[in-house]
């Protein structure tokens, strides 16, 4: 009798605990007032929000408020911050839809927080498979669709959240994660579909861009980013090369509205010494462009052919109208991983060559042919039984983080890398499912500085219409690893520094007019939103996946610099002080 | 050397899940701590083959970036494990030691003596 007692005590007690917890939860809750998104909402947004990964369908990675600006930001100062609690690399753009805000982390969390207050509506966390190994722990950040949120994960799905509570919808598997197929993009939502692009080209993928049916995550259509057997292209592949070839295609594309037409970039050739696949190996390194409606490829450029050197082209290139010796261009921008700054023309039918010249030093090319194919230098590309020395590194001129484009100032913001050189002997290496297949050994793979090198991370400013570079701002102990954003205030933000800097540049003339020392280093997104009449910027602090492989890299060189960059996430919030 | 356990009784090879791979390594049993060197077999020493760090495999053995020594590398995010003191971490970003598998000779044959002392697998948020 004693035991039933004290055993229904200890219930009773549980109970009171637990109603204790619902209500603790209460204080967050479920968003009021959520803002459906529409077509016409992501076609046209409002300057206060930014709903997709570079706020436009352009990509330009532009906000058009200016409170903030070049007289006033040495005022902007922290109003709140929010800890992730998590490591790693926290690369998502904070994503504003009047006043709500999504972060996505590492480990597969989104945070619904209020954008004014910093107060947290709910945090779904995803329960990662134990056996799950992550080569990029990362996230890029979610699409939104109506009153949907989706997250691309690392075990290889695509989830889609209720945007009020956070709570599952939907959940289809896209790929199998032990293959060592994985997602960290933001999907891109294009009139109802959520469309993603699967990462993996270091574990012999073959690359895809798949699209789902926003409303119940039924698959639509999947492209292959390497052509399959009678499909146009695959002759550029012998033997069986192609199934295993790479072309991963994890950045999120842009979107042209007037033609109906997604550009997406596709990654690198694998594995990497282009002597394992001969052939100029379409698409790896290249963009195309598809019809949303149905996955086919209505052009492509190909921005180097073999790819030997881990040159992923992901980053989707920017829609721009240039003004080029007296005519209007429709034209891509890309600063490539292959250190050239591309542009090109797009029409309906086609992608044309346009310009191109190198943005950092290369001695990987002797020059770019008149149909816009990279002339390589064969003493700097990649062989069998050899080391091989390249510049730039692995890393590239530009790795992922994105470049902006201001249309107010005409200017292309590139966080390029200089005086970083790489090298390996390549292997033949039979492919093991699941575990790295670089065609090198792993720790063969070097980052050397160049002997005296002032400076490594640069911001630049480029005038894509005359290809002058207009001004450079050089970070003498540190590589850039973050993404640009630029604002109608005529500021350029950025982190990306091993300092742990945020700083804000004069977007015509490159002078540093405010920083602010954060938590960790940021390998994150800038962006800008408004609620009841404030400005404000947010970004997410949090070191870590390659920022900390070049740092590792930057500490075996001996140049006085060390590794010890502090992880853990943080999400910071600035305003002007009233 | 990686390797898979393999059940005594019925011969099934535990190769089902990567969580189960092992690495082994025969080492001068004057260079292992006291702690490791009760769990070896003649210097030889087993260790789960999953970086506590993102749980990549561990595949290299090679010097250390921080030292002389030879260490076990995970390769995605260069963790360094020392497996003379009980695989502690030396470098990178890897929370803790891989999980220690102690072995002993049994029958004449080099056998597993025990459950893996340690978490296998990679970190997960709390
Ligand atoms: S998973 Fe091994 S170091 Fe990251």
């Amino acid at each position: 009798m004693k035991t039933s007692m004290t055993r229904k005590q200890w219930l009773l007690s549980g109970i009171v605990a637990f109603t204790c917890l619902a209500s603790t939860a209460a204080m967050s809750g479920p968003i009021e007032n959520y803002s459906p998104v529409t077509a016409q909402r992501l076609e046209n947004p409002e300057p206060s929000n930014w709903m997709l990964y570079r706020r436009t369908y352009d990509g330009h990675g532009y906000s058009p408020l200016d409170q903030i600006n070049t007289s006033n930001v040495k005022n902007l100062t922290p109003v709140w911050t929010f800890a992730t609690g998590v490591v790693e690399g926290h690369q998502a753009p904070p994503i504003v839809n009047n006043g709500a805000m999504f972060v996505t982390t590492p480990m597969g969390q989104v945070i619904a927080l209020n954008a004014k207050t910093g107060d947290e509506y709910w945090r779904y966390k995803r329960q990662l498979p134990d056996d799950l190994f992550q080569l990029h722990p990362t996230n890029r950040g979610v699409g939104l669709w109506e009153d949907k949120l989706f997250l691309a994960t690392t075990d290889d799905h695509v989830v889609a959240l209720e945007a009020k509570t956070g709570k599952v919808v939907w959940d289809t598997k896209v790929q199998d994660y032990r293959k060592g197929q994985y997602m960290t993009l933001m999907p891109l939502i294009v009139d109802g579909k959520v469309i993603v692009g699967g990462s993996g080209g270091e574990f012999g993928v073959r690359g895809y861009i798949a699209a789902f049916d926003a409303k119940d995550g039924k698959e639509l259509w999947r492209t292959y980013t390497i052509p399959g057997e009678g499909e146009p292209g695959h002759d550029t592949w012998q033997g069986d090369d192609w199934k295993n070839g790479g072309g991963s295609a994890w950045m999120t594309g842009n979107y042209d509205k007037e033609t109906r037409t997604i550009y997406w970039g596709v990654g690198n050739a694998a594995p990497w010494p282009g002597e394992t696949h001969p052939g100029d190996n379409l698409y790896t390194a290249s963009v195309l462009a598809l019809d949303p409606d149905t996955g086919k490829i209505k052009a492509y450029h190909q921005y180097h052919q073999n790819d030997s050197w881990d040159w992923d082209e992901v980053e989707a290139p920017m829609l721009i109208d240039l003004q080029r010796n007296g005519r209007t261009i429709k034209s891509l921008v890309h600063p490539g991983r292959d250190a050239i700054f591309w542009v090109l023309e797009r029409t309906p039918t086609k992608i044309n060559y346009v310009a191109g010249w190198p943005f950092v030093f290369t001695d990987v090319w002797k020059g770019i042919d008149e149909t816009g194919k990279p002339i390589v230098d064969p003493a700097h590309k990649p062989v069998i039984g050899k080391r091989v020395e390249f510049c730039p590194s692995l890393w590239g001129g530009k790795d992922w983080p994105s470049a902006a484009y201001s249309q107010r100032t005409g200017l292309v913001y590139v966080p390029a890398n200089e005086n970083f050189c790489g090298g390996f002997t390549g292997e033949k290496v039979p492919l093991k499912p699941g575990e790295l297949w670089l065609g090198t050994k792993p720790e063969d793979i070097g980052l050397k500085t160049k002997p005296g090198a002032d400076h490594f991370g640069e911001l630049q400013a480029w005038d894509p219409s005359t290809g002058k570079k207009v001004w450079q701002h050089n970070f003498p102990k540190s590589q850039l690893f973050g993404s640009v954003t630029a604002t109608a205030g005529d500021l350029v933000f950025v982190g990306g520094t091993n300092d742990r800097n945020f700083r804000a540049f004069h977007a015509k003339t490159g002078e540093l007019l405010w920083e602010q020392k954060t938590n960790s280093g940021i390998v994150g997104m800038p962006v800008s939103y408004e609620i009841d009449g404030t400005q404000y910027i947010a970004i997410q602090s949090g070191w870590g996946v390659d920022a900390q492989r070049i740092q590792d890299a930057l500490v075996t060189n001996n140049i006085g610099i060390e590794a010890n960059v502090p992880q853990g996430g943080v999400v910071w919030v600035f305003a002007l002080k009233k | 050397m990686h390797a898979w356990p393999k059940d005594p009784n019925t011969s099934v090879v535990r190769s089902a899940s990567r969580l189960n791979e092992i690495l082994i390594i025969r080492l001068d049993p004057a260079e292992l701590d006291e702690k490791t060197r009760a769990r070896a077999v003649d210097g030889i020493i087993a260790y789960s083959a999953i970086c506590s760090h993102a749980g990549c495999p561990v595949t290299a053995w090679v010097k250390s970036d921080v030292g002389d020594k030879e260490v076990f590398k995970c390769m995605c995010h260069n963790s360094e494990y020392d497996p003379r003191s009980g695989a502690q971490v030396v470098f990178g970003p890897a929370p803790r030691r891989l999980a220690a598998l102690p072995l002993a000779l049994a029958d004449g044959s080099l056998s597993v003596a025990g459950n893996f002392m340690g978490k296998v697998g990679g970190a997960q948020p709390g």
